[in-house]
């Protein structure tokens, strides 16, 4: 627990961090997914979650959404208990987030600029014949042309799906983005595309965001801290800079890798 | 002493997960009828909805009632023939298809029809994520899924109703003249000479109701689906089969409040 420590958050740049987690645990029956966690994010900060397959991060970036409830522990943004708060106040809450989810989760029975304006008509009132401009030109931002606007998802490739699921997450410009995942399954020129488009958003349009990623190299393009989640709790985290000296077993076997270490996998061969 | 303390355990069990269900279901139907009510409505999608609620299912719906009215002349009359009551026939059959069998038949056919779609369509944004994605994108699942599947059902359902009464009668006309030997003159004056108009908008009432309940237990068993396909295909189904059992205990329940009335 000791590299905890010594890699606790230097000072928060801007005061109350706007993302904020204590204690958060969270079990699906008998099995322990989060136990404990403790994260904060400060404002216009970008952090890499990284961990094993399975050890959480997806059900992570849920509980802060609201859309799983944690069992025990506190989430604040912005200092409101985003556990507790209902109504008009969670309205208000969400619509800062946007999110890529891992599996796209395209709206199947809406067109792609339809599913890329959604938050825009639906959440803010947009007449369709304005958004619609706008999904466009989101699309362009991820490699997609005009011509796929109309598509339906169904017609897109997976890598496809997860660009428009992008271009949807970020179209509203919230002061929060998680990405899920946001590089697997495309191409390395895509994902360097994608990276720069991450990057972009956080740094220069001053955004707070939460990236989940197995890719090292993208973790490296658009964090400025990373965070690694084992055992249900956060057991390394520090600068993006810091991680090949991170000086903690479980992440050097992560990043390099590797099938031998203290994280175990268990196979049959 | 055992299997006592057990069997009292498993019946304690089993009420307390009924119980369960009937507060979560109670819970959903309040969140839906909230939705419903106040404003903001999406009338794009309610539009939608009626279409392919009620639209669609006239087919299915006129068919139907066509044969029950042709079945129901029938058997009236054979069992009126009993006691030398064949002209009552139209005039049994009118009441038998605009109070019950027009409601109950339109009823479990749109829970076929619409209940299992329902459920396989928001079952399946429910295991995608899709319903998460809403939420997220600051749009309620209530307002935007549910609510518009409520309404366009319980507005629909009594106009299906209404046509099906019209043809399931037109039906009963067709054998009536056509295999009975009553004169078309004579059939249509005792079918509107005893119709009240009380049938007919009690049967509507139902209708509503029905509609109702069909679209709520779609949206519900949706909605709580879990798992994959094997997961919507089990919500489809108890859509179905909750929607009609609640269905057929509602009619009963409706047809004594009528009955009290009348
Ligand atoms: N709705 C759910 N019901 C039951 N168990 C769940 C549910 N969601 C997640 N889990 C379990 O929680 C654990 C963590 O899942 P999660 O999706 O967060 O993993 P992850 O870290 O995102 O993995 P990956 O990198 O493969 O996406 C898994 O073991 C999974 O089985
Ligand atoms: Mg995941």
């Amino acid at each position: 627990m000791s590299a905890v420590e010594k890699n606790a958050p230097e000072v928060m740049p801007h005061g109350t961090p706007k993302i904020r987690l204590r204690g958060v645990k969270k079990a699906f029956g008998k099995k322990v997914v989060l136990n404990g966690v403790d994260l904060d994010v400060a404002k216009g900060e970008s952090v890499v979650v990284i961990g094993s397959s399975g050890s959480g991060k997806s059900v992570l970036l849920k509980c802060i959404l609201g859309l799983v409830k944690p069992d025990a522990g506190t989430i604040e943004v912005d200092g409101i208990d985003a556990i507790k708060v209902r109504g008009r106040e969670r309205d208000a809450l969400l619509a800062k987030f946007g999110m890529l989810f891992q599996s796209a989760a395209l709206f199947d029975s809406l067109r792609v600029w339809e599913n890329v304006a959604f938050g825009l008509v639906e959440g803010r009132g947009m007449p369709r014949a304005q958004a619609k401009p706008i999904a466009v030109e989101n699309l362009a931002k991820v490699g997609l042309g005009p011509d796929v606007a109309m598509l339906w998802p169904a017609e897109l490739s997976g890598g496809m799906k997860k660009r428009v699921g992008l271009a949807r997450a970020i179209a509203t410009h919230p002061e929060i983005l998680f990405f899920d995942e946001p590089t697997t399954g495309l191409d390395p020129i895509m994902s360097d595309v994608i990276n720069d488009l991450i990057a972009a958003r956080v740094r220069d349009l001053g955004a707070t965001g939460i990236s989940i990623t197995h890719d090292m190299a993208s973790a490296r393009k658009i964090g400025d801290r990373v965070a690694m989640l084992h055992g249900g709790r956060i057991i390394w985290q520090g600068p993006v800079s810091q991680i090949d000296r991170s000086g903690n077993a479980h992440v050097e076997q992560f990043i390099h890798g590797r099938a031998e270490g203290p994280i175990k996998v268990e196979v049959t061969q | 002493m055992d299997s006592v303390l057990g069997f009292l355990a498993a019946i304690g069990r089993t009420t307390l997960a009924f119980l369960a269900v009937a507060g979560r279901l109670s819970l959903f139907a309040a969140h839906g009828v909230a939705a419903c009510l106040t404003p903001p409505l999406y009338g794009r999608l309610l539009l939608r909805q009626m279409v392919s609620i009620g639209y669609f299912s006239l087919p299915v719906v006129g068919l139907t009632a066509l044969f029950t009215g042709m079945v129901l002349a029938l058997q009236i009359f054979l069992g009126s023939a009993r006691f030398n009551a064949e002209s009552a026939v139209a005039s049994i059959v009118v009441i038998g298809i605009t109070r019950e069998l027009g409601p109950v038949i339109a009823g479990l056919m749109v829970a076929g029809r619409v209940g299992a779609a329902i459920a396989a369509e928001i079952g399946t944004m429910r295991v995608t994520e899709q319903i998460d994605a809403l939420t997220t994108l600051s749009t309620n699942p209530f307002r935007y899924l549910v609510a518009p599947r409520i309404l366009a059902a319980a507005i629909t359902l009594p106009f299906l109703v209404l046509i099906g009464d019209a043809i399931g009668v037109f039906g009963a006309f067709l054998v009536g003249t056509l295999k009975l030997g009553f004169t078309s003159q004579s059939y249509l004056s005792s079918t509107l000479d005893f119709m009240e108009i009380q049938d007919v908008v009690s049967g509507l009432v139902k209708a509503a109701v029905f509609g109702f309940i069909i679209a709520l237990m779609g949206c519900y068993h949706g909605y709580h689906s879990r798992g994959g396909a094997q997961g919507v295909g089990a919500a489809a189904t108890n859509a179905v089969v909750s929607a009609s059992i609640l269905l057929l205990s509602a009619d009963y329940i409706l047809t004594e409040l009528f009955f009290v009335q009348s």
